[in-house]
């Protein structure tokens, strides 16, 4: 110990590390590094918040600052996950009250999050500041207005994609007089009129408020006073982005818009008129994010805009953009990082739009730093996923969701194994692989052979037997996540991979043929009643498997059953 | 509870004792035609409730093109049918689907966000979620009320393709007729029957949907 570097100087050396898998690291070098590590760990992040328990995170990590958790699995987001499943926050912030003080930040992912606890993290974390709920739901404005009162250093307030009980827009009118120290507020999501003349006297009073995303209420004609208000905004969300010819509005927007500027990202667009859309040009130029997801505006307006954003890296738009719209970026956004089309009518049977292969194609072509994409079509050709991993082996992130499962090849009605498979042999950094269409067994054993770096693969409706299971367990080195539905896989994978799913977070099954399964970890969601209930031929609903430190789940719903030791026993 | 003799049982079963109907105590349902069981889950498979009230059956299509799907299915490949909904598919965010939806039935104008209104169903252990904005009419709700809870009140089909009628009081339920019925909270606070007032006004005042056994729907409406 002599010969060792003084705490404080390990100390200052560690403030270095921001990444949560150096920290880990560096905790494991030794036992002093390991006590000095923890207890100068100031953020943490829970991928599972049914891994380790509030009382162990706080043990072990006394001096913690900022906390990030998840909750639900990602299937969650397409209600598979069932109501009353779990993921409250109630009992971290519980915990937390009592160990952690001086708390500041809060980031939370598909986790319920009551009033409850909104209220008591806004009672008790006296130097709050960053409240991030993602995907999550449980709460009424009441708990915002709770968060708006009482906490006075408050910076972010951010509620994306959230399923909010909207009782009334007067939550907002709670931020006291004197609270002048927002800098972001994300309201997106909530469907409520807040009072106008509140929005904009919070607005006029912080002047350090760089991200300002409204919701649908708040119409096009407000737009210009708060753009006035605070024209060094970074990221700005409009409301609804249309309004009753008034021609004042018009010149009224280019005025504001064109004041702003620093805007680098731009939202909102629900309703949208294309003729206010130019309003935004002057604003454009430095735009690198758009998000164009709910803007039903037919190709010609939306490519008129998108051309206007030479650095665009981001761009999330619907399939209205078509082919012909896609066409454009190559020449106009040579810099786009991320892709991402949604569909504008998912249910219906015909296509509504002209947007096939071909658009994805053009852009894996034309824009060298492609790298995530997330793609809904209805068509989908081997060659052309050829095409595209050979352009684009840099892609990292690659989702494809063909609406019609199962759906072949469409030119050579083939699965689509061979085009998936030049995907993972090509872009060598993949992490991420959402897939769909018609898909074999063979698709898994390029994927095991090849997709070494991949942590995160979604599947559907696809592969013929185990081996397909197997093959990815066996060969995907760095796999973290796994969620399959509806795929005929069963136990005889997961028993000869059990040493895997060890080393992964979770790994998700529903709709598949598995009937047993191999270790302690498991949840079983099945509204028939216990799997014990049921004959040992019958293949239980929904499957969940994650590693843990914290034992079974003591908040489990009464359709939910762990397996225990003995289960376990009785299969081999 | 005898699976040797339910193991024997290689012929298609008929479905139409089984089926589960939605519709006032006494009437009558729309019948599907039978089933094929592979194992899969799919959409062929589960069983639409239909509700049995006076509506326009703007679900004749829906069901020729089912069958013809049925009768050329085979285990290699299965194709959907015409605007099947199956849980989770495709993997689109709840409120994503409804900016079509809204944008279809709003005029212009900002219109609500997402109408979420939670839907129980008497015996079912889950409680279902569904965005009322995304259906234009009763017929579009009850079809995806019918694919939510099918799984629980048919049963689930094991890797042989047996349907599993080990829950015997569940079946016992549909065979003696005893109807589902679809009931919705007001704003008020009060009980209605699904189906009364009209399309928009519904989703405007419904603030929670139950599914209750018809016998116990009698002196609601």
């Amino acid at each position: 110990m002599a010969y060792s570097f003084p705490e404080e100087v390990l100390e200052y050396v560690f403030a270095f590390l921001s990444s949560h898998k150096d920290r880990n690291a560096v905790s494991l070098v030794c036992k002093s590094w390991y006590e000095i590590e923890r207890w100068c760990r100031r953020r943490i992040f829970i991928g599972n918040c049914y891994a380790v328990s509030p009382q162990i995170v706080i043990r072990r990590f006394p001096e913690v600052r900022a906390v990030k958790i998840k909750g639900k699995p990602h299937f969650a987001d397409f209600n598979l996950v069932p109501e009353g499943w779990g993921a409250y926050v109630y009992p971290w912030i519980s915990a937390m009250v009592r160990s952690y003080p001086w708390l500041e930040e809060i980031k939370l992912k598909r986790m319920v999050v009551t009033d409850e606890s909104l209220e008591l993290l806004s009672k008790s974390f006296k130097n709050f500041k960053v409240l991030v709920l993602s995907s999550c739901e449980g709460f009424t404005t009441d708990g915002l207005a709770s968060i708006a009162a009482n906490c006075r250093n408050l910076r972010e307030l951010d509620l994306r994609e959230c399923e909010v009980e909207d009782l009334s827009g007067h939550w907002l009118s709670h931020f006291p007089d004197n609270f002048t120290s927002l800098v972001s507020l994300n309201m997106s999501c909530l469907g409520s009129e807040v009072s106008f003349s509140a929005l904009e006297r919070l607005v006029s009073r912080c002047p350090n408020l760089r991200t300002l995303r409204l919701n649908r209420a708040v119409p096009v004609e407000k737009l210009p006073n708060l753009l006035r208000r605070a024209p060094q905004l970074v990221e700005f969300g409009t409301g609804a982005y249309s309004a009753e010819n008034q021609t004042d509005i018009f010149s009224n927007l280019v005025e504001a818009f064109s004041g702003c500027k620093h805007l680098k990202s731009l939202s909102g667009f629900w309703d949208v008129d294309p003729a206010y859309l130019p309003a935004m040009y002057y604003a454009c130029t430095g735009i690198t994010s758009l998000n164009l997801s709910n803007a039903t505006v037919q190709s010609p307006d939306l490519v008129e805009l998108i051309i206007q954003c030479p650095n665009l890296k981001c761009l999330w738009v619907l399939d209205y953009i078509e082919d012909a719209g896609l066409k454009a970026l190559p020449s106009y956004c040579k810099d786009l990082q991320e892709l991402r089309v949604f569909p504008s009518d998912p249910y219906g049977a015909e296509p509504n739009v002209s947007l096939t292969e071909q658009g994805l194609v053009t852009v894996s072509a034309g824009c060298p730093k492609l790298q995530s994409v997330l793609y809904f079509c209805r068509q989908m050709s081997n060659a052309a996923l050829i095409t595209i991993a050979r352009n684009r082996p840099n892609l990292i992130r690659f989702r494809l969701c063909i609406i019609d499962p199962q759906a072949p090849d469409y030119l050579t009605l083939e699965p689509l194994d061979t085009g998936f498979g030049a995907i993972v042999e090509h872009c060598k950094e993949l992490l991420r692989l959402s897939m769909s269409g018609l898909l074999t067994d063979r698709v898994f054993e390029y994927i095991g052979t090849h997709a070494k770096k991949l942590e995160m693969l979604s599947i559907a409706f696809a592969g013929d037997s185990d081996l397909g299971l197997h093959n990815v367990l066996s060969g995907c080195e760095s796999l973290r996540k796994l969620e399959i539905m509806d795929c005929p896989f069963g136990d005889k994978a997961l028993l000869a991979n059990a040493a895997k799913l060890e080393t992964m977070r979770s790994l998700w099954m529903s709709s598949c043929s598995v009937r047993r399964c191999p270790s302690s970890n498991v949840e079983v969601m099945d509204e028939r009643g216990h799997p014990d209930s049921r004959p040992e031929t019958c293949p239980v609903e929904k499957l969940y498997i994650y590693r843990t430190v914290a034992g079974p789940r003591v908040d489990k719903p009464n359709f939910v059953w762990t397996m225990d030791e003995d289960a376990v026993l009785r299969l081999s | 509870m005898d699976m040797i003799s339910k193991e024997h049982k290689k012929e298609k079963l008929g479905f139409e004792e089984t089926e589960l109907r939605l519709g006032l105590p006494g009437g009558g349902g729309i019948v599907n035609g039978d089933l094929v069981i592979n194992g899969k889950r799919g959409y062929t498979e589960t069983v639409d409730l239909k509700l049995n009230l006076a509506l326009k059956e703007t679900g004749k299509e829906e069901n020729s093109q089912k069958e013809k799907n049925l009768i050329s299915c085979s285990n290699d490949s299965i194709k959907s049918p015409y605007k099947a909904q199956v849980v989770g598919w495709p993997p689109v965010r709840s409120f994503r689907k409804s900016i079509m939806a809204v944008q279809k039935r709003n005029s212009e104008g900002g219109g609500a966000a997402a109408s979420f209104v939670k839907v129980s169903m008497d015996g079912a252990p889950y409680l279902r979620k569904v965005d009322l904005n995304m259906y234009k009419s009763y017929q579009d709700l009850y079809g995806a009320l019918g694919k939510m809870f099918s799984s629980f009140t048919m049963g689930k089909c094991d890797s042989r393709g047996m349907m599993d009628f080990m829950n015997e009081r569940k079946l016992m339920d549909v065979l003696n007729g005893s109807d589902f019925v679809p009931t919705y909270e007001d704003k008020d606070g009060d009980w209605m029957l699904v189906g009364d007032v009209p399309w928009e006004i519904f989703v405007g005042s419904c603030k929670r949907l139950r599914i209750m056994k018809g016998t116990e729907a009698i002196g609601l409406g």
